[in-house]
């Protein structure tokens, strides 16, 4: 029993990470006033970059490459959907078409439809004395992502909650007429939104490509960038709301991979498909769930209109 | 403008008052001009500048963030800090210091959100004044306050100035203006026109200065003609209750009556459940609880269509959202909601010469302008857009019309007009049901008055009983006098 529990946490929180980091991106747009739609698209890029990067350099700085290219996307989404003021939805669906379209002609191209070749993983850490202990072991043997995971929704709980910034991002949220009436910047504190988000989502689909796995498969990150955006709203718009979101459907996920591997008459009964839609439809449910209950930020996805003259 | 005196400017709308000071607070940039401050010509880039030179600006529409607090509002953008990390006990004592020192009451943790509108505007006078503002600009300040909060106000702002500060007050309310103002400039389609000693002049004479040589001045609030008896129910409600827009209660057991040729105002601060009550009997919001009895039918289980076919006609606070297309034409507009049945339609097909002639007699009669059938409504300025409302509504013979905010944003000469053909509309056997954040129009216009506080009636008056203090009381919800 203690030596499934163990298993169950260790895959959860080796898959975790890269929902986390996206979920945490997603709120950092959201609180800002911008529309994250475009999570999964950031990822995609990311993990492609990180996975292509990591052909040639350390894997490390190729996972910082993947996220430069998570914020590059983010940039467009900025520049649409801040300085033109197009509409944010719209904007954040065609990046994922882009990402999702544009990730596959060139792995097509590059190197065939199978994915990247495998590349050198990010290494694990192992924690001297604790991988013996049940259970809590499972803490010890994931690589520097995981425990990064752990500690930046706090952080930046802390940052929104503690800091001045923190403060102007609230209420660039809720009113940006508020902030620009005290002479702040809204496209300012947007912007710095919006490539912080796409850092992070970035960051979430390098470590697919470098930790998870150890490449670049045809579908990455496969809806994890929406599962982001669902966590984000199943923790009302909070960084550790959003992260114990984001670990609830990773071991979700883990339960559903544990289920199918120890006991294989389920399959049978079961069919596979339907188990690999669960988390999605765990997401639908908790979605409707929510409902009308939500705390989403009150100017979010209305684009700031300075009068120009 | 002189250093320590109250300097108001008073104007039509659409007179440039609000450009003019938006420009003073760098939020708009001048085509052309100089902007002297202490002899010294300034260019003020943003609010920033505007700010660091001592200029504040209090908003017609607050510029307050709902979800923060008192103190977090008043700090944001200068925030005091301790090892990098916002220092909210700090921020709280500051604010608490600068509320003493002007003598507001307010409570720096209270959540913006729970204040009320007359307390939210302390918020944003604390606001300016902690940045430092010798210059206060304040935009329409009471267009929203009860009399008791507007009187508080004008204290506020005397004292202010014997302080040494200088106020600018912005407004279209000249008995306000007489009031408090020391000087006053008047301000017509862009230019100052004038400029009075407040204690030289007098309301009479302001209007003309607002109107303009020529026109007529506008004929204020002149007393309805003694309606006939009113007539039979059309509207009949008990124990109405209904859920807001966030999820809390916003009627709380309404009693009310409406009856045929009488005009029932409801007056209240925003926010009381009036909006909630004209959607319920128009069929937008379904009531939680309660009975009704509306034109013959049940009040619960309402949709706009039963409201329509019972002869429910409706004109919304907000028209651009839900009470016309702005980029369907004059005709069109007038047609909607009853583009089926002729002079609209002629079988399944659009009657376009009996909708065109039709049009064009109420743009004549409700002297839209331009009387042009096929203009988009989007060309028409915002009282003509109003005058198209009225039209339609009116023209489709309503029993019972439910009206909320229906001058809202319009001219001197619109209103007079839209108040005018809602009297009409009254003595020709329409029940009106108007609800107006304009305690002056509720007046001005309505047999019968219900006063709404935090959903529920906490007044009801006849004509000859008005008295704006004690209906200012019931819209505070205090009903001892003298405690307001």
């Amino acid at each position: 029993m203690l030596d499934v529990l163990h298993s169950l946490l260790f895959s959860t929180l080796d898959a975790a990470p890269a929902l986390i980091f996206a979920a945490l991106g997603a709120v950092l747009s959201e609180r800002a006033g911008v529309i994250a739609v475009g999570m999964e698209g950031m990822m995609r890029v990311g993990a492609f970059c990180a996975a292509v990067a990591a052909l040639t350099m350390p894997t490390p700085l190729a996972v910082v490459m993947g996220m430069l290219a998570g914020a590059a996307l983010a940039g467009v989404h900025g520049f649409l959907s801040i300085r033109w003021r197009s509409d944010q939805v719209v904007s954040g669906i065609a990046l994922n078409l882009v990402a999702l379209a544009g990730g596959t002609f060139l792995l097509e191209s590059l190197y065939g439809p199978n994915g990247t070749p495998p590349i050198q993983q990010l290494t694990r850490w192992h924690i001297p004395g604790l991988g013996s202990v049940p259970v809590l072991g499972a803490l010890s043997g994931h690589s520097a992502p995981t425990y990064l995971a752990l500690l930046l929704p706090f952080a930046f709980q802390g940052l929104l909650t503690r800091t001045p910034l923190g403060l102007r991002l609230r209420a660039v949220g809720d009113k940006p007429q508020a902030v620009a009436t005290l002479g702040l910047s809204v496209p300012g504190l947007r912007w710095g939104a919006v490539l912080g988000s796409g850092l992070l989502a970035g960051l979430g689909g390098a470590v697919l490509s470098t930790a998870v796995l150890d490449r670049f498969e045809q579908h990455t990150p496969a809806g994890l960038g929406f599962m982001a955006l669902a966590a984000m709203v199943f923790g009302r718009w909070t960084p550790v709301g959003a992260f114990l979101a984001a670990a609830f459907f990773a071991f979700g996920n883990a339960l559903r991979i544990g289920l199918v591997s120890s006991a294989p008459g389920l399959v049978e009964l079961i069919p596979q498909g339907v188990l690999l839609a669960l988390p999605y439809l765990l997401t639908l449910v908790v979605l409707t769930l929510q409902g009308q209950r939500s705390s989403a930020p009150a100017a979010l996805g209305t684009p700031y209109e300075q009068e120009s003259r | 403008m002189r250093r320590g005196e109250l300097l108001a400017v008073v104007g039509e709308n659409g007179a440039g008052k609000s450009s003019l000071m938006n420009v003073l607070y760098g939020l708009y940039q001048p085509d052309s001009g100089v902007l002297s401050l202490d002899g010294q010509p300034v260019r003020f880039k943003s609010p920033r500048d505007a700010i660091a030179r001592g200029i504040g600006m209090v908003h017609q529409h607050f510029m307050l963030v709902p979800t923060l607090s008192v103190a977090e509002n008043v700090v944001l953008g200068r925030e005091p800090t301790r090892n990098g990390l916002l220092d909210l006990e700090r921020a709280v004592q500051e604010v608490s210091a600068t509320c003493a020192r002007f003598g507001f009451q307010l409570e720096p943790r209270a959540r913006v959100d729970t204040l009320s509108v007359g307390s939210q505007q302390k918020v944003e006078i604390v606001k300016a004044l902690h940045r430092g503002a010798q210059v206060l600009i304040l935009d329409e300040p009471t267009a929203v306050l009860t009399p008791q909060e507007s009187d508080e106000l004008a204290r506020v702002m005397r004292g202010l100035v014997a302080q040494g500060h200088t106020v600018v007050l912005i407004s279209h309310k000249l008995k306000e203006v007489l009031g408090v103002a020391d000087r006053i400039a008047v301000m017509r389609r862009g230019r100052c026109v004038a400029e009075v000693r407040a204690a030289d002049t007098t309301a009479e004479q302001l209007a003309a200065l607002m109107v303009g040589e020529g026109q007529r001045a506008p004929a204020t609030t002149s007393p309805p003609a003694v309606s006939q008896a009113p007539g039979e129910s059309l509207l009949n409600v008990r124990g109405l209750q209904a859920t807001g827009d966030n999820g809390r209660p916003a009627l709380r057991g309404v009693d009310l009556e409406v009856r045929a040729g009488e005009i029932v105002g409801i007056a209240g601060v925003d926010g009381n459940g009036q909006r909630e009550l004209a959607e319920v009997l128009t069929g937008l919001r379904p009531l939680t609880s309660g009975s009704g009895a509306l034109l013959g039918g049940p009040l619960s289980g309402l949709t706009p269509a039963q409201a329509r076919t019972r002869g429910v006609g409706h004109i919304p606070e907000d028209r651009l959202h839900r009470a016309v297309v702005k980029a369907l034409s004059v005709e069109e507009n007038v047609a909607l909601g009853r583009h089926t049945r002729p002079p609209f339609a002629k079988g399944p097909w659009i009657d376009f010469k009996g909708r065109r002639e039709r049009t064009r007699e109420l743009t004549v009669a409700y002297d839209v302008r331009p009387p042009d059938p096929e203009v988009a409504l989007r060309a028409l300025s915002g009282g003509n857009q109003q005058k198209v409302v009225v039209a339609r509504e009116l023209d489709a013979r309503p029993r019972l019309l439910v009206v909320v905010q229906p001058t809202r944003g319009l001219d001197v000469g619109a209103v007079a007009q839209v108040h005018a053909k809602l009297r009409e509309a009254r003595d020709q056997g329409t029940g009106v049901l108007l609800v107006s954040l304009d305690l002056e129009e509720v007046l001005a216009l309505s047999d019968r008055v219900y006063v709404f506080f935090e959903g529920r009636v906490t007044g009801h008056f006849l004509r000859h009983e008005f008295d704006e203090r004690e209906l200012g009381r019931r819209m505070l919800g205090t009903t001892e006098p003298g405690h307001a």
